[in-house]
């Protein structure tokens, strides 16, 4: 298996003995080096996730999907983003313009954020605490602050309308979403990212078939509840185009909107992601212990496991999206407190059973 | 000297919020200053190695209690909140100054009796595991705080309960 730890080391050794710089000035080019990796790799993700989203949208309408500019329409997005980048930005009259503008920068900072736990190769985790999971899911509550100071601040009922929503469905997802993760940590007894997906590697050590049942069950709802925190699929009522205009981003116009739509598909992949993280064994390649086979798996990277399993976990979300329609509110808050909050609490408890008595494998 | 930059960094952030929420005449803006605060709060933690602290800080103060204040803004009329001014008198900011004055010394004598900045400073800033919060939360030995914590879950569950009772419609008989 291939060990990013080995650049890591390198680069280190690179600046502190070869250019024999102190502590504070190596430390300081190694956290601009990977902050800017960071945003590069998320920028150029949600690039590829808005061309992946139209062409399957496309192909689950009968379509074709964007295909005039460059072939196949691969250079329809960046022709997007110039576009996005030399509109006029405006600012509402009478609105709140110091939330209008800070509004799409939570927003962001919550994406990021959780963008930067998402373990990628062995020995590439970014932010990697002891209490990993739990600060992911801190990190990510602002991003309900962020949306709901744009629909206030746009001055705008169909914003405020759509932030309300947004807000109640985030929060309420929440509960849920940290349920499954909490469920996962009694398994692997660590909150640790890199330990949870450590725990998982081995033949047939994947927290879905370590946990059989109870994992299962906190997979499928952690899929239900991410689409629904993504504000996306049968749940994006928030920005329901037919009564809504756009939702609480519809005052915005160039970066700032670009912001929301960033952010948006950014949070399917980080939902795919830490799915795959915590219940699909992260960069961990399948093994299932023959030996010949499981040496073959090793020598594929761990990135190219991570993103073949979090894009296949973004295409059946996309799927779910495009098949699906739009729930009202009230089934939204109905679906969440009465069904699947009661779920994850009692699949907590069988998966405290199962740990406790070691009838995991 | 990383240290120091990070800490000067957060101090200004959390000083300036500070002033801006108390000195701002809108109430969003107040809220989202009192995040701003809350969270430079967290990024000390972080400073101190702290952790758990830090994520609990953030999950719980920036993300639950200002979202609740966010929410309960939105149920208050926009009438009552608006041209909301009053006047203070001098023996009223007088008051306020010995108020402050007083409590500043309590701090400062409590701080410096005990010796607890001391004793904190001999230590090394280091992460607390997981499992060493775990079990002085939960376990019911000396210095372990299993009693509190079911008290407050109690506590916060009567709340529930309460906010239920009061929210709850009528039925028409």
């Amino acid at each position: 298996m291939f060990d990013f730890s080995i650049v890591t080391t390198w680069f280190d050794s690179l600046l502190r003995q070869t250019l024999g710089l102190g502590d504070f000035w190596s430390i300081l080019i190694e956290c601009i080096l990977v902050g800017v990796l960071i945003l590069a790799g998320y920028a150029m993700l949600a690039i590829v996730l808005i061309f992946m989203e139209r062409k399957v949208c496309a192909y689950f309408q009968c379509r074709l999907g964007p295909m005039r500019v460059g072939p196949w329409g691969i250079f329809q997005v960046f022709a997007d983003v110039l576009k996005m980048l030399i509109k006029e930005i405006f600012a509402v009259d009478k609105a709140d313009k110091l939330l209008y503008c800070v509004a799409p920068f939570l927003v962001i900072i919550a994406s990021v954020g959780t963008f930067s736990f998402l373990p990628w190769n062995k020995g590439a985790e970014i932010l990697d605490f002891n209490v990993g999971i739990f600060l992911l899911t801190a990190v990510s509550s602002i991003g309900v602050i962020g949306i709901f100071m744009a629909g206030w601040g746009s001055n705008n009922k169909y914003g405020v309308v759509s932030a309300m929503r947004g807000a109640v469905q985030l929060i309420s997802y929440e509960m849920s979403l940290g349920l499954c993760l909490v469920t996962a940590v009694i398994l692997t007894g660590t909150m640790q990212v890199s330990g949870i997906v450590e725990a998982q590697t081995g033949p047939w050590n994947w927290l879905i078939f370590q946990g059989h049942v109870p994992a299962i069950i906190a997979f499928l709802v952690f899929l239900v509840a991410g689409n629904a925190e993504a504000n996306r699929g049968p749940f994006d009522l928030a920005e329901a185009e037919s009564e809504l205009t756009a939702g609480y981003h519809t005052e915005y116009s160039g970066m700032g909107f670009g912001f929301y739509y960033l952010a948006e598909y950014l949070n399917l992949f980080v939902i795919a992601g830490i799915a795959t993280t915590v219940f699909l064994g992260g960069w961990a390649p399948v093994n299932i212990g023959i030996e010949a086979f499981d040496a073959v798996m090793d020598y594929i990277p761990g990135i190219v496991w991570f993103l073949g399993k979090t894009f296949a976990i973004v295409w059946l979300l996309m799927w779910i999206r495009w098949t699906y329609p739009r729930l009202r509110i009230d089934q939204i808050l109905k679906l969440e407190w009465k069904y699947l909050m009661p779920l994850c609490l009692l699949n907590l408890v069988l998966m405290t059973i199962i740990v406790a008595f070691g009838w995991h494998f | 000297m990383a240290n120091l930059v990070m800490f000067c960094i957060l101090a200004v952030v959390i000083l300036g919020s500070a002033v801006l929420c108390v000195m701002t005449k809108r109430i969003m803006r107040a809220a989202t200053f009192l995040l701003f605060v809350l969270l430079g709060v967290a990024g000390l933690y972080f400073l101190l190695d702290y952790t758990f602290l830090g994520a609990a800080q953030i999950s719980i103060y920036a993300g639950g209690i200002t979202m609740m204040y966010i929410f309960a803004i939105q149920l208050v009329s926009k009438r009552t909140l608006q041209g909301l001014v009053e006047h203070l008198k001098g023996s009223r900011v007088l008051f306020g100054g010995i108020v402050t004055v007083v409590g500043l010394l309590t701090v400062a004598l409590v701080l410096l009796k005990n010796q607890f900045i001391y004793r904190a400073c001999s230590v090394a800033d280091a992460e607390v595991p997981m499992e060493t919060i775990g079990t002085a939360l939960l376990g019911s030995e000396k210095y372990q705080y299993v009693l509190p914590f079911e008290f407050i879950s109690v506590f916060l569950l009567a709340c529930i309960i309460g906010g239920i009772v009061v929210a709850r419609k009528e039925k028409e008989k």
